[in-house]
């Protein structure tokens, strides 16, 4: 909220300078966001009058002026027809600077010499009138420099005033806190009217249907206005805090609102049919106009204030064309009301009208403050508009709106929250500068009663806040907390991921993070069958755009756009991961299944200095080197990788699952040379996903020891012939299977096909080491059970020895 | 004779000065040490010597042959060496050349910022523990006492799911589910995703927070101020001034925002602490004893503390980061540099 220094001064004293101001509030717990000062936007213009006025001779509409600042008299040529002789205008004469710079200059117009110039409001930047020269109050002494004596230097202060400080979105209420801060007296603005004889109760009525949404409402009448623009000092007021001037009646309404914190509206009385008014709920299909021009088509439900008839306005959020001040307005039915504050908020979501009054109204302005800020708009009217306030109030208060009163508050439960000690006479004193009511209730306790304005405070916590507040958060001594013995939430997932993301850096993945949510087309461009449970999306009620409106499912389609992204700039070597959580959709109602997982991406050139192993590309392999990695790091057991897992993203020929015993635990690939074409991507590109919550489960940190042999170990060489779809695994299953006891470990020691094997044959070098805890082998032991193992091996697959 | 073989070592000694090859070397070995050399051949002749002096002439004899037989040896061994060596310096590699292997990855920046601050709370005794990201209505607002049509909603620009479902905004859901579950006292730290309908340069719709709740007995305002104090100098740096200034969040009270002196401009003001000097860096505050009641702890027994971050913000302060947007690119240029 926008605070004018200078009107905040009508109200409290400030002695300090703006940024100790600034300063003072912010620690205070308003917190000002920005100081703007302001100065006149012209320099060296006076104060001067007319002495005399002729007709110029050469020009139909000019005319010539002698004006005097007191000391000297110069002669101006003058374009306006609002001048007249004894007129106190404001002279710009030679040397003065007008805004944008612009420097007058001794000039002869039409052969008549002109010394200076006289200026409108909107030349010297002061307000928007440029109908005429800007006629001053004829009190000023002559000569005086114009921006001291008019007062437009301000210091603006844009607040922001935090949801529960309803009583801060007004400067009074800014006024308020300043008092209680600085410890100044604060100065309310005159309310008193002076009425007409003649009797509100007789011209018209207010009937609330519907008191659950409008517990108060009242209203003054206010006759013979007449409708102009306001006076420079409310226009000025209302421009520093942003507010639009828009004609006298409506100005004052608003300068009330910011002064006072309670939304007002004026209607022109001579459009309330039957003369009166009514405040119930709309009609659903009953159709409004709002100030803004826009018809609306009510549902029912709606707090509206209608007349006799129909709606005028709606209630605390905006008034209607039908019933606005016109330019002929005579006779004002001015509203002051208190609204139901969650009504308002809903009603102004819905219709899409954060209107400064609803915003003030959702948040609730003060219940007792209603007629007060009434008699205030009604005085300043009669003043701004020459009109007569007709005698009495209408105030219909059906239904009390509680506020809060003697709350106890216990002085050493201040002091226990705070871990200081406040005096009890200080935290009395804090709340009285609150303006709130203290009395004693016995030994260590006091009730409070808070302004109604306050309608934040109702409980001991809040009173404990308003203390410290002011005393000052700074003045409360830093202290750690004591301990207690807490169990460690120990946390597998947590553990897991550390390790992860070690392995994974370590073996030159960088770590990516994406947005959780992706398009809904994900589904289809990643080909994903119709009866994959990854269609299950859980999608946003309100995206901020369609590319945004479903949670993933999977992570790889993110990797995949961030390998679009690199491959754009021209970054054609990636190795990424990403931990993060993929949405499954449940049941109506019931949150969504959420998986933690661990994706990664390879693609390009596996190094990144290929200048020893040059176009070498990441394949299939070193991304299942680095899975394997990863799994033996957490020692999950009983792993195997399986094709056939119809992973519809990936190659047929070149992806397996994951699985620890019969459980899928993930997947890796390359991505389906389709796929590459419907994302435009150029392959080969790798992925792979894995279960963080099953690693997270099955984990393990145990090592299993076992003592060093002591005893050397044998080992044979054998090249198998066998089937090219033979999988290595089956060969390493058979020997493992086999129980041997003496055979210790079988890997794969070469990989061979090509034309000088019989066609689809391809030959697979195995080395079998065998060896015994307790003695040194003999070579015989070692070939009986080589030879048993290798006749298995050579029977199941159907193969040779080559 | 005595000076003759002074004369002969003076000149195998200069030959052997001379001697630039294994070859000069094996030949000044022959000419004076081989069967028909010139020592040898001295020594044969030694019966042209006093007989008195004939001891000691044989034994300067060979003297001098040991002496020069060892300095071939030597020299012979030196050259050997040499050559080897040269041999090796022809096998010389370019050890500008870059290293062969893989270079290691790098995290993200926002888990960077989180380990650290994860490693600072856990020294403090706190726990890591999460909670879902699709949230209930009920532990995103209500326990925390954000009423339906509470203006504090105005904060909290929401994602739903449906009407009582939302993307968490906030990591204080979890503070509930965990109150729910455990009994004081409580010292947890919850990092995570949240999401808000907000994008431009300062927001994005995703981000990361680190919530953390203390309850205990007797926790007062200054065990907060102390606890956040210690956070964020271990975070900042010793120096960094902080303040505390009153603030509001419907869940905590009294509550307090936590500046730090803008560390771009120590304090003078400028565009990133828009002229205040000071930087935003994170909400706190008592928990509300409305939250107690709402998950069974007797507000007069327990008292505690939240405080809520956002892990963007700090990275941005830490690594100069100005568009919270590039965390989120996935761009390697950016990635790459940290």
């Amino acid at each position: 909220m926008l605070v004018s220094l200078k009107w905040l001064r009508d109200y409290v004293d400030v002695d300090v300078p703006p940024a100790e101001l600034v300063e003072r509030l912010t620690m205070a717990g308003l917190e000002v966001d920005s100081l703007n000062e302001t100065e006149p936007a012209f320099r060296g213009v006076r104060v001067a009058r007319i002495v005399s006025l002729s007709p110029h001779p050469h020009a139909d509409h000019l005319s010539l002026c002698e004006v005097t600042t007191g000391e000297s008299t110069y002669p101006v040529v003058c374009g306006a027809g609002n001048i007249r002789v004894a007129d106190t205008v404001p002279l710009a004469p030679v040397g003065a600077t007008l805004p944008g710079d612009l420097v007058i200059r001794s000039s002869r117009i039409r052969g008549e010499v002109s010394e200076g110039m006289l200026c409108s409001e909107e030349e010297l930047g002061i307000g928007a009138d440029a109908s005429g020269i800007m006629i001053l109050p004829s009190d000023l002494p002559l000569g005086a420099e114009l921006g001291a004596v008019l007062n437009l230097r301000d210091a603006v202060l844009d607040i922001g005033v935090t949801p529960n400080r309803a009583d801060c979105l007004s400067i009074i209420g800014v006024a308020r806190e300043w008092a209680a801060i600085a410890g100044k007296k604060l100065r309310y603005p005159a309310t008193d009217v002076v009425e007409n004889d003649e009797d509100i109760q007789r011209i018209t009525s207010v009937s609330i249907l519907d008191s659950d949404l409008c517990p108060r409402y009242t209203a003054r009448i206010i006759k013979n206005a007449r409708i102009g623009p306001s006076p420079l000092w409310i226009r000025q007021r209302l421009a520093a805090v942003g507010l639009r001037p828009i004609n006298n009646i409506v100005d004052v309404t608003n300068f009330v609102m910011m002064e006072l914190g309670q939304p007002l509206h004026a209607f022109d009385f001579r459009f309330l049919e039957e003369g009166r008014i009514v405040v119930r709920r709309s009609r659903a299909g009953e159709r409004f106009t709002s100030l803004d021009g826009k018809e609306r088509i009510l549902r029912d439900g709606t707090l509206m204030i209608c007349d006799g008839v129909k709606p005028v306005a709606v209630g605390g959020v905006m008034g209607g064309l039908n019933s606005e001040i016109q330019p002929d307005t005579e006779a004002i039915l001015l509203e002051s009301a208190y609204f139901n504050p969650s009504s308002i908020r809903k009603t102004s979501r819905e219709l899409a009208m954060g209107t400064d009054a609803a915003f003030r109204f959702e948040r609730g302005i003060d219940p007792e403050g209603v007629i007060r800020a009434l008699n205030r708009a009604a005085r300043l009217i009669a003043e701004v508009s020459g009109g007569t306030v007709c005698k009495g109030v209408i105030d219909q208060y059906p239904r009390k709106i509680e506020t809060a009163k003697r709350i106890p508050l216990r002085i050493q439960r201040v002091n226990d929250i705070l871990g200081i000690a406040i005096p009890a006479e200080e935290i009395v004193r804090i709340l009285e500068n609150l303006e709130m009511t203290v009395d004693p209730a016995g030994e260590g306790r006091i009730e409070v009663t808070p302004p109604t304005c306050r309608v934040d405070i109702s409980r001991e916590i809040d009173l404990i806040e308003e203390v410290i507040r002011l005393y000052g958060y700074d003045r409360v001594p830093a202290t750690l907390p004591g301990v207690s013995v807490i169990a460690g939430i120990s946390d597998g997932k947590r553990s897991v991921e550390g390790r992860l993301r070690e392995i994974m850096t370590g073996a030159g993945y960088t770590e990516v993070i994406n947005y959780s949510f992706i398009s809904p087309n994900a589904a289809d461009q990643l080909g994903l069958e119709e009866t994959d449970e990854r269609r299950s999306h859980v999608r946003i009620r309100n995206p901020l755009t369609e590319e945004q409106a479903v949670l993933r499912t999977t992570m790889t389609y993110s990797l995949l756009l961030n390998a679009k992204r690199n491959a754009d700039s021209g970054r054609f070597d990636l190795k990424i991961f990403e931990l993060g959580k993929t949405f499954i959709r449940r049941g109506e109602g019931e949150l969504p299944l959420e998986r933690n997982r661990m994706s990664c991406l390879i693609t390009g050139l596996r190094y990144e200095d290929r200048w020893h192993s040059r176009n070498l590309r990441s394949d299939f392999y070193d991304l299942k080197g680095c899975i394997e990695n990863v799994l033996n790091v957490l020692r999950i057991p009983m792993l195997s990788f399986r094709t056939g897992t119809d992973e519809a993203i990936l190659h047929p020929g070149k992806s397996c699952g994951v699985f620890s015993g019969e459980e899928r635990i993930g997947f890796l690939g390359e991505i389906h040379p389709d796929l590459l074409i419907r994302l435009d991507l150029t392959g080969p590109i790798l992925v792979g996903e894995l279960d963080l919550d099953f690693l997270a489960a099955h984990f393990t940190t145990k090592a299993p020891f076992r003592s060093i042999p002591r005893f050397p170990s044998s080992s044979r060489d054998v090249a198998f012939l066998v089937r090219r779809e033979v999988e290595a695994q089956v060969v390493l299953g058979l020997a493992e299977d086999s129980h041997e006891e003496l055979l210790e470990k079988v890997q794969i020691f070469d990989v061979y096909e090509g034309t000088s094997l019989p066609a689809g044959m391809k030959s697979l070098g195995v080395r079998f080491s065998y060896r015994c805890a307790d003695r040194t082998l003999t070579d015989d032991e070692v070939n009986e059970a080589h030879a048993r193992i290798v006749q298995k091996i050579v029977d199941a697959t159907g193969g040779s020895i080559r | 004779m005595m000076e003759e073989l002074a004369a002969l070592r003076e000149q195998a000694e200069a030959e052997l000065r001379k001697a630039g090859t294994e070859e000069d070397l094996l030949n000044v070995r022959t000419r004076y040490l081989g069967r028909k050399g010139l020592l040898t051949g001295l020594l044969r002749n030694i019966s042209n010597v006093a007989p008195d002096e004939r001891p000691e002439f044989g034994k300067r004899c060979n003297e001098v042959k040991e002496d020069l037989s060892a300095r071939i040896d030597q020299l012979l061994a030196g050259m050997a060496a040499s050559k080897r060596n040269e041999g090796f310096l022809r096998e010389r590699i370019d050890v500008t050349l870059p290293g062969r292997g893989v270079r290691h990855g790098i995290l993200h920046p926002v888990t960077q910022v989180r380990e650290e601050i994860c490693r600072i709370f856990a020294a403090l005794g706190f726990s890591v523990v999460e909670g879902p990201e699709v949230e209930l209505d009920y532990y995103n607002f209500e326990a925390l006492n954000i009423p339906k049509d509470h203006p504090a909603r105005d904060m909290q620009d929401t994602f739903y799911i449906e009407d009582n479902i939302v993307l968490r905004t906030h990591t204080s859901p979890v503070q509930v589910r965990i109150m729910e579950k455990t009994k004081p006292p409580v010292r947890v730290l919850s990092p995570g995703r949240v999401y808000r309908r907000d994008s431009d340069i300062s927001h994005t719709p995703m981000f990361h927070q680190i919530e953390g709740l203390l309850v205990d007995r007797g926790v007062t305002f200054g065990d907060l101020k102390g606890t956040l104090t210690v956070f964020l100098k271990q975070v900042f740096g010793e120096e960094t001034a902080l303040r505390f200034r009153p603030s509001f969040f419907p869940f905590t009270e009294p509550s307090a925002e936590v500046d730090i002196r803008c560390v771009i401009c120590n304090g003078r003001g400028c565009r990133v602490c828009g002229q205040s000097g000071w930087l935003e860096i994170l909400g706190s505050g008592m928990v509300d004893p409305e939250v107690f009641k709402n998950v069974g702890y007797d507000p007069e027994e327990f008292t505690g503390f939240a405080f809520g971050l956002g892990l963007e913000r700090i990275a941005m302060l830490k690594f100069g980061i100005s568009d919270i947007r590039l965390f989120f690119e996935n761009d390697m240029r950016f990635l790459d540099q940290f």
